[in-house]
């Protein structure tokens, strides 16, 4: 194996359309140790992206020593990506692991045991249920944990407290991917499957870097491109990446105009016939008013709102016209962005009207960004009701109260769940006094952090963190939890494929610290939460029982897993949902027949307004669906709120790198990751770093409305007028606290209307030099933040 | 003929009712989906009234002697502070939609009766704004409203 801090997507192994992608199995032991050292292998899968890559975990001496890549796996075929392989154990086994629980005294943080920690918060939160009721509680948590940990939060959220103000930071990630799908399918669930990288004659990225976010499946693109009969390859995005490198056609649109050139490429598809009227008509709902919505943006008007060539518009409009297998993938560029999930609809939309869905290399992906995001979303520990079920919809919450056995009343169904935004908009106010966060760093991740500083730091607020480190967000925290983290307990989680792995404990977690299943079943148990007979509401006694209450929960939904189990998981590859006892070894793509989960009593959403996010409400609803076809949705285009102006010339965008996830808790304390990617950077292009008087290294200052960064400039082939900035990155390993250094000082707090999603993508801001570097920025060489090479096109 | 009086009506409430979205939107610039939507909303009424000129034009917009006719509907001219305020200033402007949707609906009728296609259309586009507008509060009112009944300090 390559060093693939160096060479991140490894050795090629190319294939041709059609045939399946070769194995190659990529492994990191330990230094010094070889495989004979190893006392065993445990069967895992990579938590570090959201790819979902099938793994085993090396055991010596009851500690983690190594990780490689599983063969037999659907998803990597044995692959790795870097942070997989040398950030997984290696990001865990640092000396600042927590491990025991601490309490705030006297202003400070201090250890103490779990009683006493947890007799804190069960003591606040009674106190609280007692004043003020259910309202005053509001769970935050990840797309970290397993889908054992979702469900239990999701019940002690929903039947045991009953509070709607429960999400997850999925909402910064997936949760357009999720309104997407709902809007135009009817539920939550990706068509595609990643094999359809494999079978596919062209690929579509729309501000999804997958070069970077999801290295192994890019390996597996890389792959096609370089064998026989490669697919074409279209990306939208502004920045140069590696897939923009690749691409047949580089749309380099404007941060904020994605509406715009979605809308061109439909209208493209219209004008010139390629599409399947005869699938439209028995299939689709609501076209008209889409031809109607696209009509007036030609290449033309698209060219002058997005900043792209109309000829560039015209012929990746006639890829995905022409080309007979295109599989559609779509992640932050899109979501993190004004119109989010109205965007990522005219993805679904182009997909519908050539009929392409549902066979062999027609995939449709709505990305996730992390790797049990689905979980979140399926279980309901964050904005949605457990197994897809519809708020609106009295039966489901019905269903859920049976399963429960509790009172249907308790289960908050009168409005949609609260989103994260406005959970801490809450917290702001002072209605909620408890918040609970759990696996996530909301004081680096969220918008605005001055504002989330101020949030948290609140004294009306009692804070409870369950992590494992001591991230900026614990130390607000009034009690923070020490957790188990990956290898060290048992679950299951599902990738955006909707592959469920199992990952089984390898070692015990360091010193006291627990699974976050056994923290909630805990506070349930402590706080007395009971069923309509007494009995103890969660009564599980560990991660396999709350599998097999899950496997009740998804039955009959869309993502049935009455077929699966662990004993089913364990030895081979992941399994995708649904997977029932007609359809035992799961199932590879969804919709094969167009038919589509759109009934009213079974739909997940009777879905929103495109452009306020107004509920369409059950008799609005109930008066125009036609059960079983799926919607096409459109929206005009409106520029974003925030422009560019004489004041704040530059557009702003955020993303990731290849070397890092997340707020860096794990990746950072990784020695190779972080060596490859130390500290935070801006990338300019060559003509707005010589406007501001800046040379490749120089430490600039860049502020919008809400905040500044100080940090070096990486002169690249980003397009000119957009500066760019990793968001990673936070202040836990400053020596000064500096907190000049985060993406979201400056991003704003508004969020896309129907998926409630952050505009992380979109901001105006001015860069100013500060002073001279001495040398070039340590951003990346190997990735989309190489220096400028002047290769853009 | 009494249609002028109810053009009017129309484009004196769309006047009101773009003032009171642009004060509620500035007064609630701490809630940024209400912020952001109200000025869209604004905006939509700048087009109805944009749309009503040449209706104005064929028709005018008064008759002498109706003025007490005049059906009007405060506008908001400030937003209220407390715990309470987003809701009532919510509800407020919730009474001025719905009192511009029942007239855009009335002013339907008499363009029907009159076979007017031109009026027709006008009033077609603008009521579905309406309607959205209505379902847009409806859903934000839904929402806040345990949390400041029940919760608020």
């Amino acid at each position: 194996m390559t060093d693939r801090i160096a060479d991140i997507w490894g050795e090629r192994t190319p294939h041709g359309s059609g045939q399946a992608w070769p194995e190659r199995v990529d492994q990191v032991l330990a230094e010094g140790l070889t495989d004979g050292d190893v006392d065993r292998w445990v069967q895992s899968a990579c938590v570090l992206c959201s790819n979902g890559c099938g793994c085993d975990i090396a055991v010596k001496d009851g500690k983690m020593v190594g990780i490689r890549g599983r063969a037999a796996d659907r998803v990597n075929r044995g692959r790795l990506g870097p942070k997989g392989l040398y950030g997984s154990w290696q990001g865990e086994a640092h000396r600042d692991r927590l491990t025991r629980p601490l309490i705030r005294v006297d202003g400070g943080l201090v250890e103490t045991d779990w009683d006493t920690a947890m007799g804190r918060i069960v003591e606040r939160s009674k106190e609280l249920l007692a004043s003020k009721g259910p309202l005053s509680h509001g769970f935050y948590t990840s797309g970290q944990l397993f889908l054992e940990e979702y469900y239990a939060l999701g019940i002690l959220g929903k039947a045991g407290i009953g509070t709607p103000h429960m999400d997850g930071n999925t909402r910064l990630c997936t949760a357009t991917a999720a309104a997407a799908l709902k809007e135009s399918f009817g539920a939550d669930g990706q068509p595609g499957s990643y094999a359809d990288v494999d079978e596919c004659s062209a690929v579509f990225l729309y501000g999804h870097n997958m070069a970077e976010t999801q290295t192994v499946l890019w390996s597996r693109v890389l792959d096609r491109l370089d064998g026989p009969n490669p697919p074409k390859l279209v990306c939208v995005d502004p920045r140069d990446t590696e897939v923009a490198r690749r691409a047949d056609v580089h749309l380099a649109v404007h941060p904020g105009t994605n509406l715009a050139l979605m809308n061109g490429l439909v209208r493209e598809l219209f004008a010139n016939g390629w599409i399947d009227e005869a699938y439209i008509a028995e299939h689709t709902a609501n076209v008209e008013q889409l031809r109607s919505v696209v009509e007036p943006w030609t290449p033309e008007k698209v060219a002058e709102t997005c900043g792209v060539d109309a000829a560039d518009v015209r012929r990746a409009a006639e890829i995905f016209g022409t080309e007979d297998r295109v599989l559609s993938t779509v992640l932050q560029g899109f979501y993190q962005s004004a119109h989010a999930t109205a965007s990522a609809c005219q993805v679904n939309n182009l997909h519908l009207l050539r009929g392409m869905l549902g066979s062999p290399g027609c995939g449709l992906l709505q990305m996730n960004g992390q790797p049990t995001a689905q979980n979140n979303r399926e279980c309901g520990a964050d904005g949605d009701l457990p197994g897809f079920r519809n708020w609106e919809n009295p039966q489901h919450v019905e269903d859920l109260a049976r399963l429960w056995n509790v009172d249907p009343g308790i289960i908050p169904d009168w409005a949609p769940p609260t989103h994260a935004l406005q959970i801490f908009r809450y917290v702001e106010q002072g209605s909620i006094g408890l918040l609970w966060i759990s696996a996530t760093n909301p004081a680096v991740s969220m918008p605005q952090l001055e504002r989330i500083r101020h949030i948290l730091d609140k004294d009306s607020l009692f804070l409870v963190v369950q992590d494992i480190y001591l991230t900026e967000t614990a130390q607000y925290a009034d009690v923070v939890l020490p957790c188990a983290a990956w290898g060290e307990k048992t679950g299951t989680f599902t990738n955006v494929d909707r592959t469920v792995h199992l990952s089984e404990k390898a070692v015990d977690p360091p010193g006291e610290a627990r699974s976050d299943l056994d923290v909630f079943l805990d506070y349930a148990r402590r706080m007395g939460f009971t069923d309509r007979d007494g009995q103890p509401l969660l009564d599980w006694s560990g991660p396999e029982d709350g599998f097999e209450a899950w496997k009740e929960c998804s039955r009959g939904r869309p993502c049935d897993y009455t077929g699966l189990s662990y004993d089913k998981l364990r030895g081979g590859s992941g399994i995708q949902w649904p997977c029932t006892a007609e359809q035992p070894g799961g199932t590879e793509r969804l919709y094969t027949d167009a038919e589509f989960p759109t009934a009213p009593e079974h739909c997940e959403s009777f879905g929103h307004d495109l452009l306020t996010g107004a509920t369409t409400g059950e008799t609005q609803y109930k008066a125009t669906v036609e059960p079983g076809k799926a919607w096409l949705k459109a929206l005009e285009y409106t520029p974003p709120h925030e422009e560019p102006d004489a004041d704040y010339p530059l557009r702003y965008t955020t993303g990731r790198t290849a070397y890092h996830f997340h707020t860096r808790t794990k990746t950072g304390r990784s020695r190779r990751l972080n060596g490859a990617a130390p500290e935070p950077w801006i990338e300019m292009s060559v003509e707005d770093a010589a406007r501001a008087g800046c040379q490749e290294g120089d430490i600039a200052r860049v502020t919008s409305r809400r905040g500044s960064l100080e940090v070096p400039v990486r002169v690249g082939d980003i397009r000119p007028g957009t500066v760019f900035a990793p968001f990673h990155y936070g202040y836990w390993d400053t020596s000064d606290g500096g907190r000049h250094r985060a993406a979201n000082e400056l991003t704003v707090t508004e969020w896309d209307p129907v998926s409630k999603q952050p505009l992380f993508k979109n901001a105006a801001v001015r860069v100013e030099k500060l002073r001279s570097g001495d040398g070039p920025s340590k951003a990346p060489d190997t990735t989309a933040s190489r220096r400028a090479t002047g290769a853009r096109r | 003929m009494k249609l002028p009086v109810y053009i009017g009506l129309l484009d004196e409430a769309e006047a009101t009712l773009a003032s009171s979205f642009r004060v509620v939107a500035d007064g609630h610039g701490d809630e940024p989906d209400v912020h952001f939507i109200l000025q869209t909303f604004a905006k939509k009424c700048d087009a109805h009234r944009e749309a009503l000129k040449p209706v104005i034009d064929r028709y005018g917009e008064d008759v002498e002697g109706e003025e007490e006719h005049r059906l009007t509907a405060n506008g908001v001219k400030e937003v209220r502070s407390g715990p309470l305020a987003l809701m009532l200033d919510l509800q407020d402007l919730y009474v001025l939609v719905s009192h511009i949707d029942v007239t855009w609906m009335m002013v339907g009728q008499a363009a029907k009766g009159d076979r007017d296609k031109d009026l027709q259309g006008v009033v077609e586009q603008c009521e579905g704004d309406s309607e959205l507008e209505i379902r847009w509060l409806q859903t934000r009112m839904k929402q806040a409203a345990p949390q400041a009944l029940l919760v608020a300090e």
